[in-house]
């Protein structure tokens, strides 16, 4: 077995440069999957980490139809105090969840005493935000220090970015906020602005925070009410576990007309992102694709003009007894070997370049968000992976020119000049 | 029974349309330890009957036995078994394979082809090495020996399985005068060492005059 190996290595070593060139096209192949992967992984992954840590937080309950409705902000879909304790009890009972925070979601008007403007505004309770989304205070700039947990106290309001410059509004402005409740009311208090909010992607990025106790206030609510639960889970790659099960449990809960109360959803329905992301992901196996086929067409190639140079050897060898299986064996061989030479080659690059990328970080920004820093990474089980494909293709586009040559007749290979 | 005995063999390739006949009832018989030449001008049929004995081809009609087997009815994979067991080839172009030594190539059909331990091929090499005298030349690429030189590693590796015969389709047509009469030389000493029987073709006339037994192929025809 080792002596084919040997004549097989040989034989690469024969046509030097044409090996050479074959496992350097393979190689930056594998190089380009092994960037790509790691730079639109990390790309993605942060994005989605900026999404779920800074505001919308990993998944929300709702009441039943608050989402399909969920761009005009409707007050008559809240969960009342009784639901809200049927949930916390839920949410308190799974091992899973380490945080879940109310949140009450309206649209009011803003006022700086001389213009007026639309705001939708996220009232919340701080030190449970904080808990859910522990980035959410990164993205504000407070006229004083830098606030940890409660940063937003009542009869604070935090403003965004865009509205802020438009309207001139500083840290420290008073401000006034007017809105309607569910019975048509109108109401109004007097805010300070007590930090400008940059945005992020999505449709939940633009929204300014007070304090949830406020907006119970402005809009007279007789009962604590909430809009929303925004959830934080231990880990987030079982994130669509969880999310099974606290379906399950909330499925539990029917009006008496036999439908659902509550409704539960996972950042990807919530956020525009995860179109981003799934292209990302088909982009990655495209990438893949590529690859694949670049091996298999380089490698089928060089294993055919080798076949055809040596029709004489492999008429030699077969005169002179060697069995079919052998011939096959050696070629395929020669297949492999060229498949492990590119891909050994194209991992260390491949790691070298991945570890370069992160000593020169990238930084980049993407809609609002800027000096967000790439940290590109690959994980071994996706190198393992890519290297047994690179393998197993290489070997496949050696079996027709080996079969091939296994089936030479002696006499017409050894006629051949 | 003689070792090669041929009945009534005839060989048509068809050239498109045309049928050419290489060889036309031919009936013969070989005995065991002896030095055989086939001769003829180009195209009479040397080339073919060769084939025919080494099991490399099949006759069109007839019968040919080697070493008491019916080889006509082999087929691709029992032929291969029985030319690797039975045979040894020298070729005209020598078809040393490149990258092996001198030494792997007379060690290959040891290894790629009758499985034999180590040390059995190390000694069967030896003795072979030692007996077409190219003991220095061993360790060399078959591209930096002389014909001669790779004609004699050829010889070896036809030998160094003991086969019972060795076929040569014109072995001396790529060599010198003098190394030709020494390769055909070196042939006949190893038959005298082992008694292995060879079958070789030639037009060669001095070449000729080497053989014990010379069969005249004309037209695809045994003239003598
Ligand atoms: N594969 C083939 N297809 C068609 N015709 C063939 C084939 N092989 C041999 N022939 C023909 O058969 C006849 C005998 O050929 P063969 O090769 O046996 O002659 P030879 O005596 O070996 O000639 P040379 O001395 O030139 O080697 C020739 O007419 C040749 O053209
Ligand atoms: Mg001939």
């Amino acid at each position: 077995m080792n002596k084919i190996f040997k004549m097989a290595i040989r034989n690469l070593m024969r046509y030097k440069r044409r090996t050479l060139l074959t496992a350097l096209l393979i190689t930056v192949g594998i190089l380009t999957v092994i960037l790509f992967s790691g730079l639109a992984g990390s790309f993605k992954e942060m994005m989605i980490g900026q999404i779920t840590d800074s505001n919308l937080a990993q998944m929300q309950i709702h009441k039943k139809g608050y989402v399909s409705s969920i761009d005009s902000m409707p007050l008559n879909l809240n969960l009342s105090p009784k639901e809200y304790k049927t949930i916390e009890k839920i949410l308190q009972d799974h091992p899973d969840v380490v945080a879940y925070a109310p949140r009450i979601k309206l649209s009011a008007m803003l006022s700086n005493y001389a213009e007026t403007t639309n705001i939708r505004l996220n009232a919340v309770d701080p030190e449970k935000e904080t808990m859910v989304c522990p980035d959410v205070g990164n993205r504000m700039v407070f006229k004083d220090n830098v606030r940890e947990k409660i940063f937003v106290k009542p009869g604070e309001i935090i403003i965004p970015k865009n509205l802020a410059t438009g309207m001139k509004i500083k840290a420290g402005s008073p401000v006034v906020i007017v809105a309607q409740n569910k019975d048509g009311s109108i109401n109004g208090l007097n805010f300070t602005v007590a930090a400008i909010i940059e945005s992020v992607l999505g449709p939940q990025g633009k929204e300014g925070y007070i304090h949830i106790k406020d907006a119970r206030t402005l809009l007279r609510m007789e009962k604590p009410e909430v809009t929303e639960i925004a959830i934080r889970i231990k880990n987030f790659n079982k994130l669509n576990a969880v999310y099974a099960d606290l379906k399950s449990s909330l499925l539990k809960f029917k009006n008496k007309k036999g439908g659902l109360i509550f409704e539960i959803h996972t950042w990807e329905k919530l956020s525009p992102f995860v179109n981003i992301a799934n292209m990302i992901d088909i982009m990655t196996i495209s990438m893949k694709l590529i690859m694949i086929a670049i091996v298999l067409i380089s490698i089928l190639n060089v294993m055919i003009m080798s076949v055809y140079e040596r029709i004489r050897e492999i008429g030699t060898m077969i005169a002179i007894g060697t069995s079919p299986n052998k011939i096959m064996g050696l070629f395929l061989s020669e297949g492999f070997f060229l498949g492990l030479i590119s891909g050994i080659a194209g991992n260390v690059i491949g790691i070298a370049g991945i570890y370069l990328l992160n000593i020169f970080k990238i930084r980049f920004s993407f809609g609002r968000m800027d000096n967000l820093i790439l940290s590109p990474a690959i994980n071994i089980n996706e190198l393992f992976w890519l290297t047994a494909i690179v393998l197993l293709v290489s070997v496949f586009a050696t079996l027709q020119p080996a079969y091939k040559a296994s089936k030479m007749e002696p006499v017409d290979a050894l006629r051949h000049v | 029974m003689a070792l090669v005995q041929i009945e009534n063999v005839s060989k048509t390739y068809q050239m498109g349309e045309v049928p050419v006949k290489a060889l036309q009832d031919v009936s013969l018989s070989i005995e065991e330890a002896s030095f055989v030449s086939f001769v003829g001008p180009s195209g009479s049929g040397k080339t073919t009957i060769l084939n025919l004995i080494g099991c490399l081809d099949k006759p069109t009609a007839g019968d040919v036995f080697v070493a008491g087997e019916h080889v006509n009815l082999l087929n691709r994979r029992q032929s291969a078994a029985f030319r690797g067991s039975v045979l040894g080839f020298i070729f005209q172009s020598f078809n040393l394979l490149p990258v092996l030594t001198a030494y792997e190539n007379i060690e290959y059909p040891l290894v790629m082809i009758r499985n034999i331990s180590q040390s059995m091929r190390s000694k069967a090499v030896q003795k072979v090495l030692k007996a077409v005298g190219i003991m220095e030349q061993k360790d060399k690429f078959p591209d930096q020996l002389s014909g001669g030189q790779k004609q004699r590693v050829a010889v070896a590796r036809a030998l160094v399985t003991q086969p019972k015969l060795v076929l040569a389709d014109e072995p001396t047509a790529n060599l010198d005068k003098k190394s030709a009469v020494n390769v055909i030389q070196l042939m006949r000493s190893m038959r005298d060492e082992f008694g292995t029987t060879f079958i070789f073709s030639t037009h060669d006339p001095k070449i000729m005059k080497e053989a014990e037994v010379i069969f005249t192929l004309e037209d695809g025809m045994l003239v003598n």
